[in-house]
């Protein structure tokens, strides 16, 4: 099949890679109708996120058609449509059994989970597409993929529901739901959201559902910053205002109550040497890129609450603890529990009460992957979202 | 000042006849003389948590032909009688290493030890332990393997069949099982339906 690997620091292309196979009992085959570029790549991308090989099958926002099951699994059948949670999960856990995937206790294959436990202090859950730390499972920017625990994970789509009407089930939705959910936002609430990427604006619809009076975006691309008022944010220019400043302004001196990191590890650029390092010494990542992260701390009324779905990888240092603890916060963090969300959201979806194709900038062949990164990374501002077709030529 | 408030604070706790809870609170933690004990140079003990019931899980590993489902450097184990078996590491070049192993102790559902038995290969140690979570949540297992730190060029071989070092296998097995008791399957993310393991794999 054609899937789109990872070769080094800006160096991704469409190779011909041996097809998937079934493995274990609850696998699946899916052949991808659609699948997206997510910010998150990105970090692959630029080589923030250690633990990549040579040739791994990058992506895992994606979504399409059952084609072939494993014994042990009843519940999908060939031909069936579904989208994918980018987060693998067995179901049957601890964890998941507190309706926490994220935190799967067997998705992670036992000898990448040693590193991951290393790094982190306990393994984390398998993710596709993404770092061997993450379990090193092939992702979705191709042709088919083998989805483990597939009884679990996958939602079955009605027929006649548009694939970009329900693609970012995968991924930007619930995670820019659960950035919202985190807030535990009441009714007036005020929630500023930091990054007017697909997240971000994710971010944005979902606290105006959950019933925040009012939003505050913050970006510096002119096109980002439209989308994010054309879904009822207000909005803040970074490179024209001083952040803090103008939320207290804008909140008569209480600030926020809460605010959104929808930004990560990538506010700042750093070197993939840096990160790399920390990883394997478990020491720090330098202070200026937690930019976002600390400014939040600080712009946050007292008592708020600060919510990441933002990426982070590895140690940072110059962390406002003071502030922290004096305006007695709550941070809140973590890879979506996209399982948790799924049927809510998609009903939402079905009954038309979010809009969740109004970020896509770009449709592309697979086969032009490569230049979709490109254009993600370079062209922030007119590259809002990417959605890869393997059907299309 | 600080000190009357901890005589205070001391004096006022239940005394040992009056239990405040009924949970077992055996102290949980391994000391550091316990990551000792093995008669071997090299061991390891290590814990986790399955959402499974402490019987299922003592008869599944009392089987010990069912050792190689979760074990990925066994090919076979031998079961000679319900003491002695042999497990069947895989060896360079398609040659095997045999371990035989002598059950020392046995308590359903609770415990099992073992040594190594004349003939084997390699002298080792190991025991696996089972309890019942104090609140509920699943069974805790324990498992403790020591051997021969391997030398010379038969050794080097050895160290890597065995996953290196027994802190890293006994980790890694203890993650399989578990795999295997709560999902049915062991995870894995292998080629060609994974990316491969290239050069700049951490």
């Amino acid at each position: 099949m054609r899937a789109l690997t990872w070769h080094g620091k800006h160096n991704v292309q469409v190779d011909t890679v041996p097809d998937p196979q079934i493995i274990n009992p609850r696998d699946a085959i899916i052949r991808i109708t659609a699948t997206a570029i997510c910010g998150s790549d990105l970090h692959l991308y630029d080589s923030y996120i250690p633990g990549m090989s040579n040739g791994d099958i990058l992506g895992h926002e994606f979504m399409g058609v059952v084609e072939e099951v494993g014994r042990g699994n009843t519940s999908l059948r060939k031909g069936d449509r579904v989208v994918v949670p980018f987060v693998i999960a067995c179901g049957q856990c601890f964890f998941c059994e507190k309706s926490m995937p994220a935190a799967c206790d067997n998705s992670n294959p036992a000898d990448k989970a040693d590193a991951t436990e290393i790094a982190y202090g306990q393994s984390v859950a398998g993710l596709f597409g993404y770092s061997h730390l993450t379990g090193g499972y092939a992702g979705g920017q191709a042709e088919y993929a083998r989805v483990p625990y597939s009884d679990y994970g996958p939602i079955k789509i009605p027929e006649g529901v548009e694939d970009e009407r329900v693609l970012f089930l995968s991924d930007i939705f619930p995670t820019g739901w659960m950035a919202a959910e985190n807030c535990q936002i009441e009714p007036g609430d005020t929630v500023a959201v930091w990054g007017c990427g697909p997240v971000g604006l994710f971010a944005i619809k979902s606290a105006l559902l959950q019933g925040a009076g009012r939003v505050i975006a913050i970006d510096h691309h002119p096109n980002r910053l439209a989308l994010a008022r054309a879904n009822g944010a207000e909005i803040l220019d970074y490179h024209e205002v001083k952040v803090r400043e103008a939320l207290l302004e804008m909140t008569a001196g209480l600030g926020p109550d809460s605010c959104i990191d929808a930004v990560g590890m990538e506010a700042h650029g750093f070197s993939p040497d840096n990160v790399v390092d920390a990883i394997k010494t478990t020491t720090r990542i330098g202070t200026d890129r937690t930019h976002v992260l600390r400014e939040t701390i600080m712009a946050v009324r007292k008592g708020g609450t600060v919510s990441v779905p933002g990426v982070y990888g590895g140690m940072a240092d110059k962390w406002p603890v003071g502030a922290f603890m004096e305006k007695g916060l709550t941070l809140k963090t973590g890879q979506t529990h996209v399982q948790r969300y799924l049927p809510r959201l998609l009903e939402m979806i079905l009954e038309g009460r979010i809009d969740t194709t109004d970020l896509i900038s770009h449709r592309l062949p697979l086969e032009r992957a490569a230049d979709g990164y490109k254009n993600f990374k370079e062209n922030q501002n007119e590259w809002t979202k990417v959605v890869l077709l393997p059907g299309l030529t | 000042m600080p000190q009357t408030s901890i005589q205070t604070s001391t004096a006022t706790p239940a005394g040992p006849d009056t239990p405040v809870t009924d949970a077992v609170v055996e102290p949980t933690a391994f000391l550091d003389r316990d990551l000792h004990e093995g008669d071997y140079g090299s061991d390891s003990v290590r814990a986790v948590l399955i959402n499974r019931p402490r019987d299922a899980l003592y008869a599944y590993w009392r089987d010990f032909r069912n050792l190689p489902t979760f074990m990925e450097t066994l090919n076979e184990v031998r079961v000679s009688d319900t003491r002695q078996s042999t497990w069947i590491v895989e060896g360079p070049g398609g040659g095997d290493v045999e371990l035989t192993s002598e059950i020392t102790e046995d308590r359903a559902g609770e415990y099992i030890a073992w040594r190594a038995a004349e003939g084997s290969d390699i002298d080792h140690e190991g025991w696996i332990g089972f309890r019942d979570n104090a609140f509920g949540r699943g069974t805790e297992v324990r498992l403790f393997i020591s051997y021969d730190p391997p030398a010379g060029v038969v050794g080097k071989v050895v160290a890597k069949v065995l996953q290196r070092e027994p802190r890293i296998q006994a980790r890694r097995e203890l993650r399989r099982f578990k795999q295997l008791m709560e999902t049915g399957e062991v995870s894995t993310s292998r080629a060609p339906d994974a990316a491969p393991r290239g050069p700049r794999h951490l």
